[in-house]
């Protein structure tokens, strides 16, 4: 029985996050009106990551998609997306954030006497091409494989970031507009005048 | 509280099982169909690539339920764990949210060991039937779901007794561009016949041409599959009742070796009995041989259909390959879904190989997708991997298919021994190790993908094939078939060649499971065609008065 009734209200809060994302279609298409409607991302409070570990995340992800002409993870709400999926689909995740977060910190300080937060951005970048290729500290990450751990940071991060803003990240569809992708849909509009 | 005697029990509202409550119930016979899912449409799903068929990162809609319905997997270093389930649960299954590719096989596919011979450490035969004895059952399946498409490019095709209903699609401007590069090689292209509206059909309108087709639902029904055409025809003889969220857990079949009915687990999570004259499962290939495996009876005590110990073997996926390049110029268009130019000159012949297979260009691939997408040694994050997603995606293409899958005997599905579901039924266990010819085979056809890419200019190209030394896990996936194979010898095959179980007669399959060969296509219209050719055999019978009872 219960699980019928998780289904059902999980369903209906779909629907109505649909029809908010419908609003926005009215409201302006194709992307520059959208502009900061949705404000600036989430900062807290968080279902799962305690602050400091959520601050980390979003220094991480928008290593992972930074930000140029168009917004990177940060601005797109990369680790509110995180945060949202550790507490559902990813829950079975989140010790192993947890671990990989402070053993980046420790790779940090291993690496340049200092935690992440407090890196140049090239520091930054290079503590997670360690992480990346393998070479961080073995000691560090004894138990828990630091190339596999990024890859799912990563994978994560893309997901944030290009998928439906229902879900936490990709806010006023800033992958779409970085993409040239019109976004929201038109549902046909647009088909009955190209074809 | 006892459910009321019915003619026929359909189990499973997908592709083949749409089909056969169509035929049975245009017979005049009372059916109840039992569908463990619901009715789905695309506001219950929307565009979202992360719950999409195509890449369900953070569920798989619709359906099944992840926790309910998980099962066990056999990996290829042998370990083995409890899986996420990867198949579609609602009324119309995968039909719902398919890319609606509509292949015939060729006349080849039905007869493969006559024509390549046996192989080793394969149970690659000839079908009990030909294309011959399916064509009108693939041209009701064209007409009566619908079917857009114009074979008279391909040469290769089988002979057909008419056209189909719908005219092909117009080309996409990938295809546009990949036709001169066919021709200059000597292949013969032609436009993906599709199941979908090209024009109105069947009181659906016309396609609107979106990004998202496959792996989502259409949101104006222009996508044809059995939950808009065949079923809703099945209900509105009268004589048809759906069930929907009800698990079917075992046939019940009596000591002397008939179906009475079946057990299910209805909405409420109550054991219901339902009995009927006839028995058709048709709740795919994996769903299929778990019921079968789990109706354990005095005669058939290692399932119903099983005393040979053939149900559940023979699992077949399809093996995906193909490549991708870049071109200089934006290949991407806003009129969707893509997959729109085919070519089947690499199906059969192939010196060395056993089969071959089609190859088309592809479906666009949404964002997120796409970032798994680069070419050997590119950056996969950071100022490099956005400048890629951005200056590339309008440029990707790709070329792919679906390559014959030599069937093994001990790829499987079977019940855990141990672990059961939500509702107590044993887990499905998928076992074995693919057949390294198919990777071959793969490799071959994937070649001819990059060799057309080539051709047209592209750059930076990427084969996409298993390499034959790999060791791959078997599984069923989106195409599983051929787990309860027909056949004419009881020794060697599940059922004869009308989907009747050897030794049960008023028990049939029509799915997926049935298929001896998979071919180097997409399956779904020999399925639907099977659905008719079992139901038609049903109907036949039933008229002549037989009604199975032996
Ligand atoms: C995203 C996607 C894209 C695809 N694209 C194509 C394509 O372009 N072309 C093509 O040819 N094919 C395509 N396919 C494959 C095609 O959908 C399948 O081959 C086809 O649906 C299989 O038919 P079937 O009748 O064997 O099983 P299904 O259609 O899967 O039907 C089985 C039904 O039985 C139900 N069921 C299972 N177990 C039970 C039980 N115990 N009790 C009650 N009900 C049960 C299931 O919920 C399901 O509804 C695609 C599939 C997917 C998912
Ligand atoms: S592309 Fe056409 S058939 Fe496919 S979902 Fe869109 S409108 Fe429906």
């Amino acid at each position: 029985m219960k699980r019928k009734k998780e289904a059902g209200s999980s369903r209906r809060d779909c629907l109505k996050i649909l029809a908010a994302a419908a609003g926005g279609v009215a409201a302006g298409v194709g992307g520059a009106k959208l502009v900061g409607r949705l404000g600036a991302p989430p900062s807290g409070p968080w279902l799962v990551l305690t602050q400091s570990e959520a601050d980390l995340v979003d220094l991480v992800t928008e290593q992972i998609i930074p930000a140029d002409e168009f917004g990177g993870a940060s601005a797109a709400g990369v680790v509110n997306f995180i945060d949202q999926q550790l507490s559902g689909p990813y829950r079975e995740q989140t010790q192993s954030y947890r671990a990989g977060l402070k053993r980046i910190e420790e790779t940090s300080r291993e690496m340049f006497g200092r935690v992440f937060e407090a890196l140049q951005w090239d520091e930054q970048t290079r503590v997670l091409q360690a992480l990346e290729s393998g070479k961080a500290s073995k000691k560090i990450w004894s138990d828990q494989d630091a190339a596999g751990f990024f890859r799912m940071v990563c994978d994560h991060t893309m997901q944030g970031y290009y998928g439906s803003p229902k879900h936490g990240g990709n806010r006023n569809y800033v992958s779409y507009r970085m993409m040239g992708l019109e976004y929201p849909r038109v549902i046909g509009q647009n088909r009955y005048d190209s074809v | 509280m006892s459910n009321k005697h019915v003619n026929a029990i359909v189990v499973g509202a997908g592709a083949g099982g749409g089909v056969v409550a169509k035929v049975l119930a245009e017979a005049g016979l009372s059916v109840v169909l039992l569908e463990r899912g619901r009715w789905q449409n695309f506001h219950d799903t929307g565009d979202d690539e992360l719950i999409s068929q195509r890449s369900p990162k953070l569920t798989r809609a619709p359906g099944p339920e992840n926790k309910p319905s998980r099962k066990a997997h056999e990996f290829d270093n042998g370990s083995y764990g409890v899986v996420t389930p990867n198949n579609v649960a609602c009324v119309g299954s995968g039909t719902v949210t398919y890319g609606a590719q509509a292949w015939r096989f060729m006349p080849q596919d039905f007869r493969m060991k006559s024509i390549y011979g046996a192989l080793d450490g394969s149970t690659l035969d000839d079908w009990p039937i030909s294309y011959e004895d399916l064509e009108h059952c693939y041209d009701r399946a064209e007409w009566e779901v619908g079917v857009a498409g114009d074979d008279t490019a391909n040469p290769f095709a089988g002979q057909r007794a008419r056209s189909r209903p719908m005219p092909a699609f117009p080309y996409d401007r990938e295809a546009q561009l990949l036709i001169p590069g066919m021709q200059r090689l000597g292949w013969h292209p032609f436009p993906i016949p599709m199941l979908r509206n090209s024009i109105p059909y069947g009181g659906r309108p016309q396609c609107i041409h979106m990004r998202t087709c496959c792996g989502y639902a259409c949101p104006v029904n222009a996508k044809c599959g059995t939950q808009n055409t065949v079923i809703p025809a099945a209900l509105a003889t009268g004589l048809c009742e759906l069930r929907t969220d009800a698990v079917v857990s075992e046939v019940m079949v009596d000591d002397q070796g008939r179906a009475s009915g079946v057990k299910y687990f209805d909405i409420n999570d109550r054991l219901q009995e339902q009995s009927a004259d006839l028995v058709v499962l048709s709740a795919s290939a994996s769903g299929t041989a778990r019921i079968l495996l789990s109706s354990k009876s005095k005669l058939f005590p290692g399932g119903a259909g099983n005393n040979n110990d053939w149900v559940g073997r023979n699992l077949q996926g399809h093996c995906y390959v193909g490549a991708f390049g870049l071109m200089n110029e934006q290949v991407y268009e806003e009129a969707g879904p893509g997959a729109s130019v085919a070519f089947c000159d690499f199906n059969h012949g192939n010196p060395g190989l056993h089969g071959g297979g089609m190859l088309a260009n592809d479906f666009i691939i949404m964002p997120y997708s796409f970032t798994h997408q680069r070419p050997a040694g590119a950056a996969r994050w950071g100022i490099a991997h956005k400048k890629f997603q951005r200056e590339q995606y309008k440029h990707f293409i790709r070329v792919v298919g679906p390559v014959q899958e030599m069937p093994v005997f001990d790829n499987r599905v079977m019940l855990d021994p141990q672990k059961r579901d939500y509702w107590g039924i044993p887990l499905l266990r998928t076992s074995g190790t693919k057949h390294p010819h198919d990777a071959e085979i793969g490799q071959f056809i994937a070649g001819k993908a990059e060799q057309l890419l080539q051709e047209v200019g592209a750059k930076s190209i990427q084969r996409s094939a298993p390499s034959p030394a790999s060791r791959r896990s078997a599984g069923g996936g989106q195409h599983q078939a051929g787990t309860c194979r027909m056949g004419d010898d009881p020794k060697s095959s599940v059922t004869n060649r009308y989907g009747q179980l050897h030794g049960i007669d008023n028990l049939f399959v029509a799915d997926g499971s049935l298929n001896v060969a998979n071919g180097g296509f997409n399956p779904v219209l020999t399925i639907m065609a099977l659905g008719f050719w079992v139901g038609e055999y049903i109907a036949r019978e039933w008229r002549g008065g037989g009604r199975f009872r032996t």
